[in-house]
């Protein structure tokens, strides 16, 4: 103390001067230190290679000649001009219309079911849940097995009787019998969340609205529909976004065929590029493939305006 | 009463789709060549046989490709938990600058599935030599695309504990990194068992990857294996592909039967309730 008394006093006494690190400044380093492996990820695994993918699109890449050149727009030309496009935009359309309608209505006529609380509902809940954990691939083959046209199905349905199809080989039938494949692999999920949606619906509601003399019909449509919209946004975007993803089940059921009926769009960008080595072409069908996903997403964002009802 | 009866009834039907399938691998795998295609179709194997599961071994390395499938499943799933639970952390709870240009960077890979991307990550891979290994499909689960949804549910679940938990932390002289893994991380267990659930499956489903980045048969993964037991003419052996399928799907099956309860409502509970 004595010593200090000695010097001359500095304009400001670096006592009274904040530490350096403060908490804010702390928080920072350790909030970017936090987040720097994923931030790392994204950057390296999902913004670089979506830069690449524009480029490579605008390029054509030819692997065995090692040539990597620039050909401007002919890939979107080719984009315009591929016969084959317009089917496989109906296939995926159709795949995913289809699986989205039907998993969102069977989930939630299971859950309203399980939602009565009978005894033994556990059990079909970890029932319908079960293929959710079944090796997707699995799930697949012992499909495709059921539906070959001397397979277990149309054995079953012979003992009735009735002669079916060959599922996966006709036209009118390949398409519906991967989009089942796919529902109830799944629905299991959606079933789950709907379950919980459900039980958040207070039990007050309900009887209100007997007094008022609303009938089963009217309370479901009125009341727990309502109240449990964005479960119903939540499930529906997941399962768009998930339908446009499919591949494995194409790809081990039908091989997108009988002829294109059954060529969704992943499934034809996988054949451009990694069976034909067209990767330039194949850049522009992901493109393509993101486009729809982001206009879709934008989409159901606006519809949730519109539709989903919050609690004020 | 009557409509007790009708529900379960329906319940009963419904069934069907979800388990007929599972029982018809299980049985069909036990079944002999000659009996697989057997008319009427029956619900149990004639006579039994394990020899599918014998050819199973034979024909494959399908032990080794197992484990690939086990340990790149688990090293994916741990990967993506410490990776999702600091990302999700420091979102939640920790105000920093930038934190909000970030996030979005971030979010935006849930826009971008992988199937958009594969084109350049296999080009990125191969120019670093990494094709034909398992890195691609251990790095781009664990940091890109598919770990975001992680990082989503444990922002969300941070975001509901209360402020007081971390100021008492605080009191007793903990630091952000403390506060992080001695008072917030121990009561994320239903996030972190969701997150381990779905990710876990994940890997473990994952198909378009394996078939790009693998093609020497001693790193196949599982979904990759059993679609390669053919005869001659290629066409499926389907006794020998459902035994595989089997030892594929029975383990997890197992594990989910007896863990229902977790694995059910801890998905249902976490931030995926939206």
């Amino acid at each position: 103390m004595t010593l200090l008394l000695d010097k001359p006093a500095p304009p400001q006494a670096p006592a009274e001067r904040a530490p350096y690190w403060t908490m804010r400044r702390r928080d920072t380093l350790a909030g970017w230190l936090m987040v720097l492996p994923q931030l790392a990820g994204i950057v390296a695994f999902v913004i670089v290679p979506l830069g690449l993918v524009v480029w490579y699109s605008v390029h054509e890449w030819n692997v065995l000649g090692g040539t990597f050149e620039f050909v401007g727009g002919d890939n979107y030309t080719a984009l315009a001009d591929d016969q084959r496009l317009g089917p496989v935009l109906r296939a995926t359309g159709l795949f995913s219309a289809g699986l989205v309608v039907l998993n969102l209505s069977l989930a939630l006529f299971l859950a309203v079911l399980l939602n009565q609380r009978l005894r033994g509902t556990v059990v079909f809940r970890t029932l319908f849940f079960s293929p959710v954990v079944v090796t997707l691939v699995a799930w697949t083959i012992v499909w495709g097995f059921l539906l070959q046209d001397n397979g277990g199905l149309n054995g079953f349905l012979n003992v009735l009787g009735i002669d079916g199809p060959n599922w996966l080989r006709s036209g009118g039938t390949a398409m519906a019998s991967v989009i089942v494949v796919q529902l109830f692999k799944n629905v299991g999920l959606n079933m789950v969340l709907f379950l919980a949606a459900l039980q958040g619906v207070p039990a007050e509601l309900y009887e209100a609205a007997r007094i008022d003399g609303a009938s089963a019909w009217a309370r479901f449509r009125r009341v727990t529909v309502p109240l449990i919209s964005p479960t119903i946004l939540l499930t529906m975007i997941l399962t768009i976004v998930g339908s446009l993803q499919v591949f494995a089940q194409i790809a081990v059921l039908t091989q997108g065929g009988p002829e294109t009926s059954t060529t969704v769009l992943v499934y034809y960008l996988y054949q451009q590029a990694f069976q034909f080595h067209h990767f330039g072409y194949g850049s522009a069908l992901s493109l393509l493939l993101f486009s729809i996903v982001l206009v879709l997403t934008a989409v159901q964002w606006r519809m949730r305006r519109r539709w989903v009802f919050h609690e004020a | 009463m009557r409509l007790k009866l009708l529900i379960y009834g329906v319940l009963l039907v419904c069934c069907v789709p979800f388990v007929f399938p599972i029982w018809w691998m299980a049985t069909t795998s036990l079944k002999p060549v000659a009996e697989i295609f057997a008319f009427p179709p029956s619900l149990l194997p004639g006579s039994p046989t394990l020899d599918a599961y014998r050819q199973v071994f034979e024909l494959q390395p399908f032990g080794r490709q197992y484990l690939n499938s086990l340990y790149i499943a688990l090293v994916v799933t741990v990967g993506t938990l410490a990776v999702s639970a600091l990302a999700g952390y420091a979102f939640a709870r920790v105000k920093f600058r930038g934190a909000g240009v970030v996030f979005v960077v971030v979010l935006s890979g849930l826009l971008v599935p992988n199937e958009v991307t594969i084109i350049p990550l296999y080009r990125m891979f191969d120019a670093f030599g990494l094709v034909d290994t398992h890195w691609p499909l251990i790095l781009i689960p664990m940091l890109g695309a598919p770990s975001v949804l992680a990082t989503f549910i444990m922002r969300q679940f941070f975001i509901t504990l209360p402020m007081e938990l971390e100021e008492a932390g605080r009191v007793d002289g903990l630091g952000r990194f403390g506060l992080f893994w001695r008072v917030c991380l121990p009561l994320a267990r239903p996030a972190i068992g969701a997150v381990s659930i779905f990710t876990f499956l994940h890997s473990w489903n994952l198909y378009l990857e394996p078939i790009v980045f693998l093609s020497s048969k001693q790193k196949f993964t599982v979904p990759q294996a059993l679609t390669q037991y053919v005869d001659a003419y290629g066409g499926p052996m389907w006794n020998t592909q459902l035994a595989a399928a089997t030892l594929s799907a029975l383990p997890v099956l197992i594990i989910f039967v007896l863990a229902q309860r977790q694995f059910v409502e801890g998905l249902a509970q976490t931030g995926l309730k939206g």
